[in-house]
This record gives C-alpha cells, sequence and structure tokens, in this order.
C-alpha cells in the first residue's frame, strides 16, 4: 500500500470511528437528541392538528394532506437543529479538551471536522426516515413513490451535512457551546423565512421576498416536491445547488476556523 | 539522540509572554520534572511540544523531528496526557482507549487486544465497559494514561498528571510511570508538586514565569543551595555550651529560637551521632533532633526569592496572559 493511500485509508477509518462517536454521544445524551426528534415531532403533531386545513386556502398547492405538506419542513426543521447540536457538541469538544486529544494524532485535523459531520450526516439520515415513518403510519402519500423517498432521504442527509458544517465552523471560530446554542432562535426564523412551514405563495412582503432567496427554501421545496406531487428536475437541480454551495461555504469556514484555532491554541 | 531539544521557545498570548527563551535537552530514557507554580509557562511549552500549539519563536525537536515542519511524525512518536484527563464522560473507557488505537492507524483487532491489555495494566478492566463519567479522578488519570500509551510511544508527555488527585491515587501513577520508564520511556513530566519531582524525575527544570531559572538532578540542585543541617532542640543545659560543641562539627547556623541550635553537617545523618555523643556527654539533655534536607522548594526560593505555590491547576499560564 502506497504512503498516499495507507494515509487515506487511516484519515477514512478515523472519520467513520469519529462520526459514530457522534452519533452514540448524541443517542446517550437526551439534551442532544430532543432537538432533532422531540421538537420537530411536536411542532409538526401541533401543526397538522390545528392548521390542517390551511390546505383549503387559495393558492395552497395541492396536497392529499397538511402533514403530507409538512413532512418536508419538518424534516428540514430536523436537519438544521442537528447541525447546530453537532456545532454544540464540537465546542463542548474543545471546551473540555477532547480536540487536543484528536489534535495530538499522527491524522489530517480536518478528518476531526470530517468526522463530526460525517456524524452529523447520519443524524439527517435518521430524521428522514422518522418523519417518512411517522407520514407514512399517518396516511401520508409519497406521490413519487420510493424513489420520492429515497431522494428525500439524499438531500436530507446532504443538508444536515451542510448545515453541520456551519455549526462546526462557529464552534471552532468561538470553541463555547453557548455561543452556538444561541444560534437555536436564529435556525427558527430561518425556516419561518423559508417555504418550510408554509407556502411562499401565501406570504406576505418581506417574508415572501426573503424566502424566495433563502437557500433553505431551495432546499425544503427539493425535498416537498417528490412527497407532494412529482420529480421536477428544476426543483431538485435548485436543491442540490443550494445544498453543494452550503456544503462548500460550510467546509471553507470550517477549514478557516480550524486554522485559526490551531494558531492560537 | 537526545529524545527532546529545545532551544530559545517563545510564545505569547496578545502582550504576554508566557513562554520567554526556554532552553532544554532531554535524553532518550530520562525522566524529565518540568517543575513550577501555576502560570509558570508549562502547559504553554508543552502544547508546543506536542504540536498543539505553534511557538513564536525557537525551535524545538521531539523524537528527532521538528515540531513545526515534521509535526505529524512528532505526533506519531509521542503519547500525550494533558492537564486534566480530557476525557469524554459519555464514551466507556475501552471505548476511549480503541478510539485512541484508531487515531494512531493501529489495526482493529490489535487496538481491541491493546485496549483489554492497558485497561487491565492500569486496574481498570472491571470498569472498562462503564462510561467515563462514572469513574473517579484517579481512575480518570489511570485511562488517560492508559490511552496515551495504545501506540507504544517513544516519548510521554504528562501534563500535570497528578494534580488534585488523593495520595494513594498518586502514587499508583508514579508507579506507572516509573515502570513506564523502566520498559524505556522516555517521560516529560510537568508538576507543581515538589515531592513528585524529586521522587520521579532524574533530570528536573525550574521554570519560572516563562523561564528555566534552574536545571539539574534534584540531589545536584539541593547541593547547590547547601548541606544538610541538624536541628536540636534543647530541654536542659547551656545553649551556649551546645553550639559550642556543635560548632566543632559542623558550621553553626542563626537559630530559629533561644532553645534551638542549628548546625550544618557536611556528611548529612552520618554526623548525627558525633552530635548526640557529644551533647550526651556534656550533659546536654535534647528534647528533639531532626535532619533537615534542603528541597526543592529550597531550591526555588533561592532562585526566585518566593515559594512554589500550590494553587488552582484550572488557571494555568493561559489565565496569567488573559487569553
Amino acid at each position: 500500500m502506497s504512503t498516499a493511500t495507507g494515509a487515506l485509508s487511516l484519515n477514512l477509518r478515523v472519520v467513520h470511528s469519529l462520526g459514530m462517536r457522534s452519533i452514540r454521544q448524541t443517542f446517550r445524551r437526551p439534551q442532544l437528541m430532543a432537538p432533532i426528534v422531540l421538537i420537530p415531532t411536536l411542532l409538526l403533531a401541533i401543526q397538522t392538528g390545528g392548521a390542517g386545513s390551511a390546505v383549503n386556502l387559495p393558492g395552497f398547492p395541492p396536497v392529499q394532506s397538511f402533514l403530507q405538506f409538512m413532512l418536508a419542513g419538518a424534516m428540514m426543521q430536523a436537519l438544521m437543529l442537528a447541525g447546530n447540536s453537532g456545532g454544540i457538541a464540537m465546542a463542548v469538544d474543545i471546551e473540555m479538551g477532547f480536540t487536543d486529544r484528536l489534535f495530538a494524532a499522527p491524522i489530517s485535523r480536518f478528518t476531526v471536522v470530517l468526522g463530526r459531520l460525517a456524524g452529523t450526516a447520519a443524524l439527517g439520515l435518521f430524521s428522514a426516515l422518522w418523519f417518512l415513518a411517522i407520514g407514512l403510519a399517518f396516511g401520508a402519500k409519497i406521490e413519487s413513490g420510493v424513489a420520492g423517498a429515497l431522494i428525500a432521504i439524499v438531500l436530507v442527509t446532504a443538508s444536515a451535512l451542510a448545515v453541520g458544517g456551519i455549526g462546526a465552523a462557529i464552534a471552532l471560530r468561538t470553541g463555547t457551546a453557548s455561543v452556538v446554542q444561541g444560534l437555536f432562535p436564529l435556525i427558527f426564523v430561518v425556516l419561518f423565512l423559508s417555504s418550510s412551514f408554509f407556502p411562499q405563495e401565501l406570504m406576505i412582503e418581506p417574508a415572501k421576498t426573503i424566502a424566495a432567496y433563502n437557500p433553505v427554501s431551495f432546499i425544503v421545496d427539493g425535498i416537498r416536491g417528490p412527497m407532494i406531487s412529482g420529480i421536477a428536475g428544476s426543483d431538485l437541480l435548485a436543491a442540490v445547488l443550494a445544498i453543494g454551495a452550503l456544503i462548500a461555504l460550510g467546509l471553507w469556514a470550517s477549514a478557516r476556523a480550524l486554522r485559526h484555532r490551531l494558531r492560537v491554541g | 539522540m537526545p529524545a527532546i531539544v529545545v532551544e530559545g521557545l517563545e510564545r505569547a498570548f496578545d502582550d504576554v509572554l508566557a513562554v520567554q527563551g526556554v532552553d532544554l535537552e532531554v535524553d532518550e530514557g530520562e525522566i524529565y520534572g518540568f517543575l513550577g507554580p501555576n502560570g509558570a509557562g508549562k502547559t504553554t511549552t508543552v502544547r508546543m511540544l506536542t504540536t498543539l500549539l505553534l511557538p513564536g519563536g525557537g525551535r524545538a525537536a521531539v523524537a528527532g523531528h521538528d515540531v513545526v515542519h515534521e509535526a505529524r511524525a512528532v505526533r506519531a512518536s509521542i503519547g500525550v496526557a494533558l492537564q486534566e484527563a480530557a476525557l469524554d464522560p459519555l464514551m466507556t473507557g475501552r471505548e476511549l482507549i480503541r478510539l485512541q488505537a484508531t487515531l494512531h492507524g493501529i489495526p482493529n483487532a490489535e487496538g481491541k487486544r491493546r485496549a483489554s491489555d492497558l485497561l487491565e495494566r492500569v486496574d481498570l478492566a472491571a470498569a472498562a465497559d462503564r462510561r467515563v463519567g462514572t469513574y473517579s479522578g484517579g481512575m480518570q488519570r489511570r485511562l488517560d494514561l492508559a490511552a496515551a500509551l495504545v501506540h507504544e510511544p517513544r516519548v510521554l508527555f504528562l501534563d500535570e498528571p497528578t494534580t488534585g488527585l488523593d495520595p494513594v491515587s498518586r502514587k499508583t501513577i508514579w508507579e506507572e510511570v516509573r515502570a513506564l520508564n523502566d520498559e524505556g520511556t522516555t517521560v516529560f513530566l510537568t508538576t507543581q508538586y515538589l515531592e513528585e519531582a524529586d521522587r520521579l524525575a532524574d533530570n528536573v527544570g525550574i521554570i519560572d514565569r516563562g523561564t528555566i531559572v534552574a536545571e539539574g538532578t534534584p540531589e545536584s540542585l539541593k547541593a547547590d543551595i547547601g548541606s544538610p543541617h541538624v536541628q536540636l532542640q534543647l530541654a536542659e543545659g547551656s545553649i551556649a555550651e551546645a553550639e559550642d560543641l556543635c560548632g566543632q562539627i559542623g558550621r553553626l547556623l542563626p537559630p530559629a529560637d533561644a532553645r534551638t541550635v542549628l548546625v550544618e553537617v557536611e556528611n548529612g545523618a552520618a554526623d548525627i551521632p558525633r552530635v548526640v555523643r557529644a551533647l550526651d556527654e556534656a550533659g546536654i539533655e535534647v528534647a528533639s533532633l531532626e535532619l533537615v534536607k534542603p528541597t526543592l522548594d529550597d531550591v526555588f526560593v533561592a532562585k526566585t526569592g518566593h515559594h512554589l505555590e500550590q494553587e488552582d491547576p484550572g488557571t494555568e499560564e493561559q489565565e496569567r496572559a488573559g487569553a
């Protein structure tokens, strides 16, 4: 095995191990698990129970039920909170010195970030499966079938990785869990100023314009499309581009923040 | 080849120089005690030597590799147990050591075997599958030490490994460090405990305010500041006569009170029978007699003008630096 192949293989093993640790950490710490599953599930139940007749509003897209419409929003909420939780967990690692243990090993230090992101992506996958299961259990139909479900799963997983990258960057830059935790309300602002919980067409200004340019809207529309109607190439492409841009932004910001952290110690 | 070579190492945090021109050399197979109070620059030095912090100036090589330009080779050669055992309370002891094995590229099966061996070695086999958060402070330090050993490092850095531990746990760690050294591992140990440096280290570097103020074996450092002295407390008899007799055996030192005689003796304990015999023959009754040897604290005081205080280890020099 060449040196380069050996190094790649080692770093992949490390990413896998750190990703597994991240997943175990979330399942073992209820306060990290709650935002990913409990809060979005409760909100989904409250919204579908209380605002179900919104589907009859003029301009609301044709859907089987409000639950069918809301599933994508719940997934989006869960993945954003998973990304934030990943950032919090990374900041806790920095605060307690655990990242020093990782940085003192003969590996590429960026694998420490990638390991955390792998775990966050896996939690995104879990939340996609969770909400698909809930939707199907309560009678929501996935209009484009298995292909649509797979598209939703892939988009949610990749989006969790993207948001996790931004969370990791903030954690590395600040090294303080409370700062990352402070982003929690901002996540809801970003969600409500997108098409996550309500169709853009029915929003009023300036929220409507903000939602039109909010990358979260592109992503959530890409997830929702195959569920409520069919697979539309343009929506899917927009979602993929938005996710790609966010992943690039998250990785770039994380790399910069990592360099800063290693410089200042 | 020395295991660690440091020349003019410097590091500042904002305007505060935490480490200023440290030079030291640690031979292969040696235990080097880096002794100093909180805020002296110990942890900053260790962080630079373990590649966790870039030096601001000077150079350092560990296991023959430059800490800046060959950082990954340095990290492959060293084991690190940093201050206050940085452990994830949600992991089990076994998970932590297996993760550490993966970080060092040890194959899964081998990592599993080494984890079991090391947990056995540090007497944590029974607690191996319990979460670290349930461990006592001593158990956490032993686990941290075991994790640092998983890849059999040439050089082991221990940053205040016993700070905050009870005497029994402290002794266990000392025994383990001594055993590792006997197996050939070079140990760089920072401590604020005089006894720890005295009992474990082959060589001691005393650091204060970012500068090494004294270096040598504990014995040579203590010898440099004077011989041991006998401290006598008289019960009966003339103090003047006692001083006269003791003055014939060694050099008299200024006494602390009117019934005490202090006499510096060149041969230490070997001179005590002479002192006792002389006083007994003169009919002078002694209430207490003690041989007082110079300590590393005396060395510290002689070199810095103040005592080595033992404060909260959590503060360290970064607080001094405001970082």
